[in-house]
């Protein structure tokens, strides 16, 4: 039960449950799709920047627990953030839940999305967790074309992922 | 050359009993002593794929430490005696279908390239502009996107039998598809994601009347289902040997051989031949003509020790025992608040499709595997049919005749723990 309730955290459920800023931006300044096939999980990420600053952030889309709690927790986490500091908590946020090694992992800079951590125990969901994520790092960059993180298994490398 | 020819194998041995015992043949499966995440197996998910006995196991080992030779090309006493292993097998085969001759019978690499095969030799020479393809609501992806490439290639275009919310075809709808612009009918015997047994023989029926020939996906039925391709008068049947407890890698593709015959190559190569020289070459016949390239030989060779074995267990004995634990799984599991079992067809077998209210079928997956149960979650590469029942995905125990009610029992104990871990 250790791994399951590390992975299905309070915080997650609840996300899950009513996920925030679940709708859309009319008028979006950015909007890119994030979609795994093989799981059918699908999430779009509408952004409003003002100059370089998340005024507003949302997402529709639909999926499994850890996926919609991903996408709610991170439009939360990022509003009102810059450009520059998305780009950094997304850095972060993929670095903790691959576990990858050449990057320090700051629980602590993380704030509520440390809840994810326990993802790492869990190869076949990192995808789900990240799906989001990527579509905002696609929205950012300006990539219409819709992103996935099933490709080359279940985590793709970041180059792959948001070349789509 | 060994050929084919016009032998069948007898494959009906004797029952090992009268009575079907599932300790028994328990233990003939190695891989179900196995633990995972600390706990003993449960496998669950047998429409994915099964899993082999131990004679399976050894067959392919023995081939391969005292047998392996390229078939069909050598002199030598190793060849010889891998193609006999090889066309003796194909032999079962064909009487494991009920073919007329063994000549009938193409081995390929699985259901789908059966169908791809089909959908490019026989559908690009004898399918054109305006034709239709009826295929039905439930259908695998591997019997949709073949006729789609085809439709692209031709100009034809796809028609859909409909189905009910029980899952079932609605046969009326079907007769009024069919026209003189019907080509081939292409349907599954067994749906992947709902478990329905359709009524193939007078889907045939029909459209025979209309002159129509019928392709039968049979991945899911052959391991639960006799199939008789005479009785059924159905002119293709493909399906899968790791699905029917043998290796992967190694299908099926019976033909009626008066269309085999009519039909072109599917791939050029060695095997299929009969001469070749720069400004022409000859085919070989069936059912070389179909299987250019070293075919796999050792998968076919496995895939009749498979038929062996499914065989002296004894198919009708499995399929009432299967069809009794079904009936158990899905009285126990449709009794849990908050489950909706997805396809609920009068016929039935092996498969159980379900949504848990509230929560995503990965999540259930994903709680079941922490208690070493095995399932399959997501659209089953059927996502017509998930778009049909209007859910993104189902949660699907999948069952074969060594799973037992203790391990349906602790299916629905562990569908509690999700139940729990979500607050549900």
């Amino acid at each position: 039960m250790t791994g399951l309730s590390e992975l299905y955290q309070e915080v997650i459920l609840d996300h899950n449950n009513s996920p925030r800023n679940f709708r859309e931006i009319d008028g979006a300044t950015q909007i890119a799709e994030g979609y795994n096939p093989l799981c059918g999980d699908r999430a779009v990420v509408y952004l409003q920047l003002d100059n370089d600053v998340i005024g507003d952030i949302s997402f529709q889309g639909s999926g499994c627990a850890i996926s919609i709690a991903s996408a709610s927790m991170m439009t939360v986490s990022l509003k009102g953030k810059t450009r520059t500091e998305a780009e950094d908590l997304f850095q972060r946020f993929h670095s903790m839940v691959t576990g990858a090694a050449d990057r320090a992992i700051e629980p602590q800079a993380l704030g509520k999305l440390a809840a994810f951590s326990g993802i790492r125990e869990f190869p076949v969901r990192v995808k789900c967790a990240n799906l989001a994520w990527h579509a905002l790092h696609a929205a950012l960059d300006g990539n219409r074309e819709t992103v996935s993180t099933e490709e080359g298994g279940s985590d793709a490398t970041l180059t792959a992922d948001v070349q789509g | 050359m060994t050929q084919a020819g016009n032998t069948i194998m007898q494959t009906v041995r004797p029952d090992r009993s009268t009575r079907f015992d599932v300790e028994e043949v328990r233990r003939d499966f190695p891989i179900l002593r196995e633990k995972v995440r600390g706990k003993p197996l449960v496998y669950l998910d047998n429409a994915a794929t099964s899993q082999k006995p131990q004679v399976v196991i050894e067959t392919l080992q023995k081939y391969y430490s005292r047998e392996n030779a390229n078939i069909h090309r050598g002199i030598h006493f190793l060849s010889e005696r891998a193609t006999q292993a090889y066309e003796d097998a194909r032999a079962k085969v064909g009487g494991f279908l009920n073919a007329a001759e063994s000549r009938e019978i193409i081995f390929v690499r699985g259901t789908t390239e059966g169908i791809n095969l089909v959908a490019q030799s026989y559908g690009r020479k004898f399918i054109g502009e305006e034709d239709e393809i009826i295929l039905s609501a439930m259908e695998h992806h591997s019997n949709i996107v073949p006729w789609q490439i085809l439709c692209e290639q031709v100009g034809a275009r796809l028609r859909i039998i409909p189905m009910n919310d029980d899952g079932e075809l609605l046969i009326d709808e079907y007769e009024r598809l069919l026209s003189d612009r019907t080509k081939v009918v292409a349907v599954t015997h067994l749906s992947n994601a709902l478990g329905t047994i359709n009524p193939i023989k007078q889907i045939i029926q029909i459209a025979h009347r209309h002159g129509v020939p019928v392709l039968v996906d049979g991945a899911q039925a052959v391991p639960h289902l006799k199939v008789d391709v005479r009785n059924l008068d159905c002119d293709f049947y493909a399906f899968s040997g790791h699905k029917l407890y043998g290796p992967t890698g190694v299908g099926v593709l019976y033909g009626k051989a008066s269309l085999l015959d009519a039909m072109p190559p599917y791939q050029g190569g060695g095997d299929m031949i009969r001469s070749v020289t720069f400004e022409k070459t000859l085919y070989n016949v069936l059912p070389y003509k179909f299987e250019a390239g070293t075919p796999n030989i050792a998968g076919g060779i496995g895939l009749g020790a498979a038929i062996d074995y499914l065989s002296q267990v004894g198919l009708d004995l499995v399929a009432a025992y299967e069809r009794e634990l079904l009936d158990y799984a899905t009285d126990v599991v449709s009794t849990i608040t908050g489950v909706q079992i997805i396809g609920t067809a009068k016929e039935k077998a092996g498969i159980l499709s379900f949504v848990l209210e509230g929560v995503h079928a990965h999540d259930v997956g994903t709680i079941l595997d922490q208690e070493g149960i095995a399932i399959r979650t997501g659209h089953h590469c059927a996502m017509p049919v998930m778009q049909r029942f209007g859910v993104p995905a189902t949660a699907r125990a999948s069952l074969a005749f060594y799973n037992t009610k203790e391990e349906v029992d602790a299916l629905v104990g562990a569908i509690h723990k999700v139940k729990r871990v979500f607050g549900r």
